[in-house]
């Protein structure tokens, strides 16, 4: 085996070829297509060393770090893929804690016969993702499980960032008086995906939200407003983020139905599905808990930002024993906004 | 969006709640059944009580198909799974349904082995709709799929559609658990309760009538309960608007001393409703001698069965499964919920054992259950009432 050349005698063919057994083997098979497959689209000075882990130079401050499977069906969705989402998703949980996120490590899990055009078109977007994030994938591990054993592709993406000390962000420190901003329109990623498998056709197609939302956490700090708390509200949908963050700050809430941005399409789509978009995941929008005073400059912030154009005050906080999170519905009534209960929309992301 | 917006707009709500008020006499108080679920998630989903006078109460009916499903009824599918190996196509809400010995469909799916790879063992599919259950028999040939078929009038048809399409298909893998009910069992059962009729426990000015199993069975089936129990039914659609308009509507009634049904929901339902519909469910179905309903027991001819014509479509009769009564869980009020006996937060396991996460009856497990309803978007108007 020494005698075999570095260069492989045929490249991968993207075209045709399929993920099988070999490629998890930890042979040749499985090195070719790290190398041709991954490293080459992914490439940094990290990942380009080839050693089992990477060895990074951390700036001072506090690490942050946040893991993230990702399973969601279908693979490819308008508005994004299964690749985009994982970097999206981990960087949004590294930075909802004020964090500037630095590196991520990802980890395939892929089922044999799973077409290498489409493995490539998804490291492809996340590499897009990775490279307009500035946030490097910079160590990463493939399996391979036989067919009928896994979906296509899973992904899991682990993220690091620092954060300063003396930076607090954390989901237990809302305040009654506080006021709840959500940076846009909500349900779009998960509904992009319902539409997508319902076969729900509109004049424009629902696309996904993911997005990256560092750049737009770095201005509303910037902004200078004392903000509580940031969480992006994914599975489970603003309601459940609420929910979470009421438990932990031990108040309740107090929504306006009539402040919510719901896309027209969206509100069409849940309507038709019989869901409530305060219950449908978001990947690329984010809830903040900030003091009475600032709102109005957070607001202003936010609005200045391509990624919170259409932020909006949606509530309150206030004093609850029961930590119930309620809406004044358009109607004229008042109902809680619960936990979800149940599988509302299983693999979603 | 358009044609939704409009039934839920708050400007013309305050102008019927203040109608409503005008009209409701102080000297009286008014008690109206609202039987269908739909109902039900639409007042506490947009807080329509809140916008009543104290004087105006609505009661919770049974018209949620999930709720009246009785135990015995999740055993059978259950059964077919694990005895006959078959595999189960379930609507979501179905699947959460407590069964005997602490199953569920949902727990039950979770037990079973890795169906399907070997090509033997049950198995449990949630479909949307119940063409998937056809189309997983089309391209499973070597697997029994049998579709878990629930509901009132309003999804009858869909399901006499699907054994037609199996019979054209000469599918021989495709079978129906039939359950479908019928609507008018019910409220002759709840108006013939001791505690309607002679008792008087359960005051019942009269009843909001269905909105899409109207639009099947039309107006008319409603007529002999205004005329022979005297007691007006408005028919009014799903939306917060329908309901607080026919709330009105019974409250001039029952001013006038009048008894009829009205028609809120003339936008869909007419007096005859869907012939062909009912030209095809009367193809394919005919009455059952008796069936079991939650908390309203043994109803006769109060729900379909597949005619003998289709027998080959019946799981019932393809697989030889029974039905064996269970009892419900001892503390759980669900059967006194559904007749209007009693309220949500009258049980004493209501949001203590009974949750919509481990839900003990049926009435804690859909959306349109009154239990889960008045959990999940009213529980915090019972913190006001305590004393």
């Amino acid at each position: 085996m020494n005698g075999v050349r570095k260069g492989y005698v045929r490249p991968l063919d993207l075209r045709q070829g399929r993920v099988d057994m070999t490629h998890g083997s930890g042979g040749r098979a499985m090195a070719q297509l790290i190398e041709e497959l991954f490293t080459s689209r992914l490439g940094n000075a990290y990942l380009g060393q080839g050693n089992d882990a990477a060895v990074l130079p951390i700036p001072p401050g506090r690490l942050v770090m946040s893991t993230d499977a990702h399973v969601v069906s279908p693979l490819f969705f308008p508005g994004g893929d299964i690749g985009c989402l994982s970097v999206h998703g981990t960087i949004n949980d590294v930075a909802v804690m004020g964090a500037t996120p630095l590196y991520l490590a990802a980890s395939f899990i892929l089922e044999e016969g799973f077409p290498l055009g489409d493995l490539a078109r998804i490291v492809e977007s996340m590499a897009a993702a990775a490279g307009d994030a500035a946030v490097p994938v910079v160590t990463g591990d493939t399996k391979v499980v036989q067919k009928g054993m896994g979906d296509g592709v899973y992904i899991t993406t682990t993220g690091v960032g620092v954060v300063a000390e003396g930076q607090e962000l954390s989901g237990d420190r809302a305040r009654p008086g506080d006021r709840i901003i959500v940076s846009g329109s909500i349900g779009e990623h998960g509904m992009a995906i319902m539409a997508q498998r319902e076969s729900i056709g509109f004049a424009a197609p629902i696309v996904s939200d993911t997005a990256a939302l560092h750049g737009l956490i770095a201005a509303m700090r910037a902004s200078g407003a004392a903000i509580r708390a940031l969480r992006d509200p994914t599975r489970g949908g603003v309601a459940t983020t609420l929910n979470e963050i009421a438990r932990q700050s031990g108040v309740g809430m107090m929504l306006q139905e009539s402040a919510l941005p719901v896309q027209a399409e969206v509100a069409a789509a849940c309507e038709f599905l019989g869901l409530d978009p305060l219950y449908v995941a978001n990947e690329g929008k984010l809830l903040a808990i900030v003091a009475l005073e600032d709102a109005d400059s957070l607001l202003a912030a936010m609005h200045a930002h391509p990624l919170g154009q259409r932020a909006a005050l949606i509530g309150t906080v206030h004093r609850d024993a029961q930590h119930f999170v309620q809406m004044t519905t358009a109607f004229g009534g008042r109902r809680i906004v619960d936990w979800l209960t149940g599988e509302q929309l299983p693999r979603i992301c | 969006m358009r044609f939704i917006d409009e039934f839920r707009d708050g400007e013309l709500a305050r102008g019927l709640a203040a109608a409503i008020r005008q009209h409701a006499r102080g000297d009286r108080d008014y008690h109206f059944m609202e039987f269908c679920g739909g109902h039900t998630h639409a007042i506490s989903r947009y807080g329509v009580t809140d916008l009543l006078p104290g004087h105006v109460r609505m009661i919770h009916g049974p018209g949620c198909p999930v709720c009246v499903l009785p135990i015995g009824r999740i055993d059978m599918a259950i059964r077919l799974v694990r005895e006959a190996g078959v595999t189960l196509c379930s609507y979501g809400d179905p699947m959460r349904v407590p069964a005997s010995d602490g199953l569920s469909l949902l727990k039950a799916k979770a037990a079973l082995g890795r169906a399907g790879v070997g090509g033997v063992g049950g198995d449990i599919r949630m479909i949307y709709s119940g063409a998937d259950a056809l189309t997983l028999a089309q391209r499973n040939p070597q697997r029994q799929v049998v579709f878990f078929a629930i509901g009132f009038e309003t999804t009858t048809p869909p399901t006499a559609v699907l054994i037609k399409q199996a019979r054209a298909l000469g599918l021989g893998n495709f079978s129906v658990l039939c359950c479908h009910v019928l609507t008018p069992s019910a409220i002759a059962s709840i108006l013939e309760s001791p505690e309607v009729r002679q008792w008087g426990t359960v005051p019942l000015d009269g009843f909001i009538g269905p909105a899409h199993v109207s639009t099947i069975i039309g107006t008319r089936p409603y007529e002999f309960f205004a005329e022979e129990y005297r007691k007006p039914v408005v028919i009014a659609g799903f939306e917060p608007l329908d309901v607080m308009q026919a709330i009105l509507m019974l409250i001039e009634q029952v001013n006038s001393g009048r008894a009829v049904v009205e028609n809120e929901f003339s936008r869909a339902v007419t007096r005859d409703g869907n012939r062909k519909a009912q030209d095809l469910v009367a193809e394919v179905f005919e009455l059952r001698r008796s069936f079991a309903w939650r908390g309203l027991g043994e109803l006769p001819y109060s729900a379909l069965r597949i005619r003998r014509e289709f027998a080959d479509f019946d799981a019932e009769r393809r697989f030889a499964v029974g039905y064996e009564a269970v009892a419900d869980h001892p503390a759980c009020e669900c059967g006194a919920i559904l007749r209007g006996v009693k309220r949500p937060q009258e049980c004493r396991i209501f949001g203590s054992v009974c949750t919509p996460e481990n839900p003990i009856g049926s009435c804690m497990v859909s959306s349109e259950g009154a239990c889960a309803a008045h959990y999940s978007f009213g529980r915090f108007t019972d913190l006001a009432e305590a004393p």
